[in-house]
């Protein structure tokens, strides 16, 4: 049976066993190559849940903006459910009020690649076949590769398979041990201070403060960003090149030892910064300097909430 | 006139630099090294926090803001913190941030970390001289100023 086919199925019987209020998950979108949330409350409606690689947003970002009483169904990929674990551990929700619908995923489709070779023209129709998608324009027609148009985030990741779920549809996917996720970051660092100082300076240039990549993230659940705060204002919410620089090292600093690497934050740029080279580098340091990685089970504790007494300290005098 | 045009007509140029002590450890010893006359650098203004857990990466990052040519975080050494573990769950925030700073260009050196007892009067001197050298050879701090106006809007 397929993905698709065997959601709908689960969704279908959780509705029914009343197990659920609600079942979160994709349904298709009114452009080509997009999806967008689907808010499932009724039996008749699971036939407009999807499936396919224009699944990308992170879906648990809803179960933490959404009040909702009761169970909540969520449809789930590897950085899905790994934002999950990480709601569950900093007590955003309860294990128990969610039934996650785990997806093996196999990496999601990056529009932005596709548009490209169309020198930008409009995408008209967009059907996705094994492995494969088929597009069609006013004046051209092709099929790709899924796998040569992936997201960043999608290439290096290493939790394709949901690590926690209720049931699980599909195979699983095997992970990918072969990549070093923080290749790039690692050729980053040898970089001059100046030369890094003014790479960042150039793409926060672009920062316009809509915030959609505050939204968008499912760490950032605070009633009250630092961002927003007036009583003391800590910082401005001006253009000025500190204020949008110091935005990004907070917001970057608060996502220590959480971040999953989702790429929800890229993705929602509207002016396309390179927002991962941030927070990739703090999940390197995390991992590199107490070995934790965000989201991979729920007995960890997170390391900026526990500490080991020959933590490394070289550079403190 | 720019920042960059101002610092060049500044001659002797002492650089400022905002230390954070906890009251315990550190800002006794910065107390230790007075009352034995220790001589030491005039750039430190001290800020007596409570603990060095207390030092939120905001304050750090203010003091850059403001014009803070250097920024030092001392506390009590690891073990000897007053609230048992401050400073241990400050010692990994202050890692992360300090390697955030770094990475997006701030120069090794503008932001510093030591732990100071309260009986080492001596080191808290050695400790202020060495981050005084450290920042005056760095230069007046030019990365992460708000600077109004600075553009013309």
């Amino acid at each position: 049976m397929e993905i698709v086919e065997r959601i709908r199925e689960e969704a279908r019987k959780a509705l029914e066993e009343k197990k659920v209020e609600l079942i979160i998950g994709f349904e298709e979108g009114s452009l080509p190559l997009r999806t967008t949330p689907a808010f499932i409350k009724s039996i008749d409606a699971v036939e407009r849940l999807i499936w396919n690689a224009t699944c990308e947003n992170n879906l648990a970002n809803y179960l933490l903006r959404l009040k909702i009483k009761g169970k909540v169904g969520i449809v789930a990929k590897g950085c899905d459910a790994r934002s999950i674990i990480n709601a569950i551990k900093e007590r955003q929700i309860e294990r128990d009020m969610v039934f996650i619908i785990g997806v093996p995923c196999t990496g999601m489709v990056d529009r932005k690649g596709i548009k490209e070779r169309f020198d930008e023209a409009e995408i008209l129709e967009a059907i996705e076949v094994n492995g494969q998608i088929k597009v069609k324009g006013e004046r051209f027609e092709g099929s790709f590769n899924i796998s040569d148009f992936l997201y960043d985030s999608c290439k290096t990741c290493t939790q394709k398979t949901p690590s926690l779920y209720d049931v699980i549809v599909g195979d699983e996917v095997k992970e990918r041990e072969d990549v070093d996720e923080f290749r790039e970051i690692r050729e980053f660092e040898k970089k001059s201070p100046d030369e890094r100082w003014a790479y960042f300076t150039r793409e926060i240039e672009s920062c316009i403060r809509c915030y959609a990549c505050r939204n968008v993230c499912p760490l950032c659940y605070c009633k009250e960003c630092f961002i927003d705060q007036s009583r003391p204002q800590w910082f401005g919410r001006s253009i000025d090149e500190s204020d949008r620089m110091i935005f990004h090292i907070i917001r970057v600093f608060h996502t220590a030892g959480r971040c999953v690497d989702c790429g929800a934050c890229e993705r929602a740029c509207p002016m396309g910064i390179d927002l991962r080279k941030l927070t990739k580098k703090v999940e390197k340091d995390v991992v590199e300097l107490y070995n934790y990685k965000a989201g991979i089970d729920l007995e960890t504790v997170p390391p900026l909430a526990t500490y080991k007494e020959d933590d490394p300290q070289e550079f403190i005098k | 006139m720019n920042l960059d045009e101002v610092d060049s007509k500044i001659e002797n140029w002492e650089p400022k630099i905002i230390a954070f002590l906890c009251n315990w450890c550190s800002y006794a010893g910065a107390d230790l090294a007075g009352i034995s006359r220790i001589q030491y650098p005039p750039n430190v203004r001290v800020i007596r926090v409570p603990c060095s857990g207390r030092v939120d990466p905001f304050f750090i990052i203010k003091s850059l803001q403001a014009g803070a040519d250097g920024v030092l975080v001392s506390g009590c050494h690891p073990g000897d913190c007053h609230y048992l573990t401050g400073n241990y769950f400050a010692r990994r925030r202050f890692t992360i941030l300090k390697n955030i700073l770094e990475y997006i260009g701030i120069e090794e050196g503008r932001v510093n970390f030591s732990w100071v007892s309260a009986a080492e009067g001596e080191k808290f001197a050695t400790v202020i001289k060495e981050v005084t050298e450290s920042v005056k050879a760095l230069g007046p701090a030019k990365r992460l100023i708000k600077r109004f106006n600075y553009r013309k809007l």
